[in-house]
């Protein structure tokens, strides 16, 4: 059986053979910092597995994901001046190869979907070859390996290091804020751990007039966009308002149908991942990406498109759950 | 109560812009501290954390692929075959990838998409050469608008298409929190099927917006070479 682990020690790997990179690219004027960054990052993919299975303490696991916070914290980490091609070489190869550029990158999604999907099936000797509930993820770590063969191929490219070369330059320009949502994921279980939830429910309770339930779908939509603002990741802000609003008083109190309150009520935290920088992921690192000047510039794009939806999901609540 | 000072940590930084690494980092251990757990707790918290969310960080594996393509010049190639699909405008190619990143998350196919595998590669290149072809030569102003659009159309599409799939992050979380927390029994599909509506206002709400970015950009960029054309188009929507 193919496990999941695995492909996080590949990922972990490109990240120690990326920091081994940065630590000698003098055109990196924080080249120290960077390389620190990145290798912690790499190790942390691999120690993870043993915290996973319980075979480690995971506190040395949390004293270096502190660390990395003070690396790219207090900006530590720079980037290089990627080697690469200009313009005029870059518009000759793509005439002289043409659509075929296109296939490894379109290799990679096909191979993820034949995993997901055709792949999960089979068995040997009775054990799946795919990882459980990993298919996906399992997929995508192929998609990208048979990916990177068809594009050597298809650029003649022999030399493995131009490729890594390349993926860093990509990674140095997403920097740290590729860590913020996994960050962000610890802060949710922490809050979750601290009540957090229950507290902001007792306060609700208080200011809410009795059986007024347009205003009670309003609060509980509106309150998990604002939680999902100030944490970044709807899924932090799901079991806080749900435990305050959505459970006790909505489906509860005014016997809302859950699944149209919880599946919406989801959706509306979705409303406001679209409009917050903490979402690193989803906001600042396409910004990083497509290399534009004003880093908000995707979620400016995305604010009129969340308040209108927001809109939409308390009219769904307040027209289908009751 | 006092438990929610973590929360206004987050708040602060947020509107004081620290950096969200600090803040976060510092609202996790204030929260920890406030809530009583010791300082092992707090650092064990970190570290199992850390752990069980690799998953959002493994799109990294597929940069290499990209930048290597991109070496050769994959974004110009991008921008030359939008040149050849005459009628397809900025705000219809987006638009359309839209319908086709919602569609095909709501199959289960989330990693099909996203800002590193497609969107720099190839969504914001066409979105942008399809602007050019219209226009010529864009300012860096426009340019930066139409690639904030293709992030958007990704995102949105994304968001708004995966919920109405089963086996997603966000139904397992609800269901997995929900029925371990009331002891009560909610099945996926029942979730899934509700997710429906809001992808439908989802997609006329953006996909009109992004259809609305051609107007706006013939009425940036009316050019003398472009301002016919923008014309052109103009009453014929109000022959409509």
């Amino acid at each position: 059986m193919i496990k999941a682990e695995w492909f996080y020690w590949l990922v972990g790997a490109v990240f120690l053979a990326m920091a081994a990179q940065m630590a000698v690219d003098r055109s990196n004027p924080k080249r120290l910092g960077s390389a620190a960054f990145w290798g912690l990052l790499g190790g942390c993919f691999f120690y993870s597995s043993w915290v996973v299975e319980k075979k480690a303490p995971a506190e040395p696991l949390g004293v270096a994901v502190l660390a990395m916070v003070c690396l790219g914290g207090f900006p530590l980490t720079g980037r290089g001046v990627p080697r690469t091609t200009t313009t005029e070489q870059r518009v000759a190869t793509a005439a002289r190869l043409g659509s075929k550029l296109f296939v490894p990158a379109l290799t990679i999604p096909l191979v993820a979907v034949v995993c997901a999907s055709a792949v999960k099936h089979w068995h040997i000797g009775g054990q799946p070859v795919l990882e459980e509930g990993s298919e996906t993820i399992l997929g995508l770590g192929f998609g990208a390996i048979v990916g990177l063969l068809v594009a050597m191929v298809v650029v003649r490219e022999r030399r493995p290091s131009v490729p890594l070369h390349a993926g860093r330059s990509l990674l140095e320009s997403m920097g740290w804020a590729l860590l913020l949502p996994q960050l962000l994921a610890v802060l949710g279980s922490i809050f979750q751990v601290a009540g957090v939830g229950t507290q902001v429910g007792k306060i609700t309770e208080q200011l809410l007039p009795d059986g007024q339930k347009y205003i009670a779908v309003a609060v509980y939509c509106v309150g998990m966009a604002l939680f999902t603002i100030i944490m970044g990741n709807a899924f932090a802000a799901f079991p806080v308002m749900t435990a305050a609003i959505g459970w006790p008083v909505l489906i509860q109190q005014m016997h809302g149908d859950p699944p149209v309150v919880l599946a919406v009520g989801m959706l509306a935290g979705f409303c406001g991942t679209l409009v917050t920088p903490m979402a690193a992921n989803f906001n600042l690192v396409p910004a990083a990406l497509l290399e534009l000047k004003d880093q908000y510039g995707p979620i400016k794009a995305q604010i009129p498109t969340a308040g209108a939806l927001l809109v939409c999901n308390i009219a769904i609540i307040s027209l289908f759950a009751f | 109560m006092i438990v929610l000072l973590g929360v206004l940590v987050v708040i602060l930084g947020f509107a004081t812009r620290r950096n969200p690494l600090l803040v976060v980092g510092v609202a996790g251990i204030a929260t920890g501290l406030l809530a009583k757990l010791s300082p092992q707790e707090i650092l064990a918290a970190f570290g199992d954390g850390f752990a069980s969310s690799r998953s959002v960080t493994i799109f990294v594996i597929t940069l290499p692929v990209i930048g290597l393509l991109e070496r050769n010049g994959l974004q110009e190639q991008a921008r030359t075959l939008i040149g050849r699909l005459g009628k397809l405008t900025t705000g219809r190619f987006l638009a359309l990838y839209l319908a086709l990143r919602q569609l095909t998350a709501a199959l289960g196919l989330t990693s099909i998409g996203g800002p590193a595998q497609s969107v720099r590669p190839m969504v914001a290149p066409m979105a942008e050469g399809a602007a050019e072809r219209r226009h010529g030569p864009l300012p860096e102003r426009v340019r930066e608008r139409v690639r904030s659009y293709s992030a958007s159309a990704d995102t949105v599409g994304l968001f708004f298409g995966e919920d109405c799939f089963l086996a997603i992050g966000s139904i397992l979380l609800i269901t997995g929190f929900v029925n371990t927390t009331y002891h009560t029994h909610l099945e996926p599909l029942q979730l899934a099927l509700w997710a429906i509506p809001t992808a439908v206002c989802a997609f006329l709400i953006h996909g009109f917006r992004l259809l609305r970015l051609d107007r706006s950009l013939d009425h940036d960029l009316a050019a003398p070479g472009g301002r016919s054309a923008a014309e052109g188009s103009r009453t014929a929507e109000e022959a409509k």
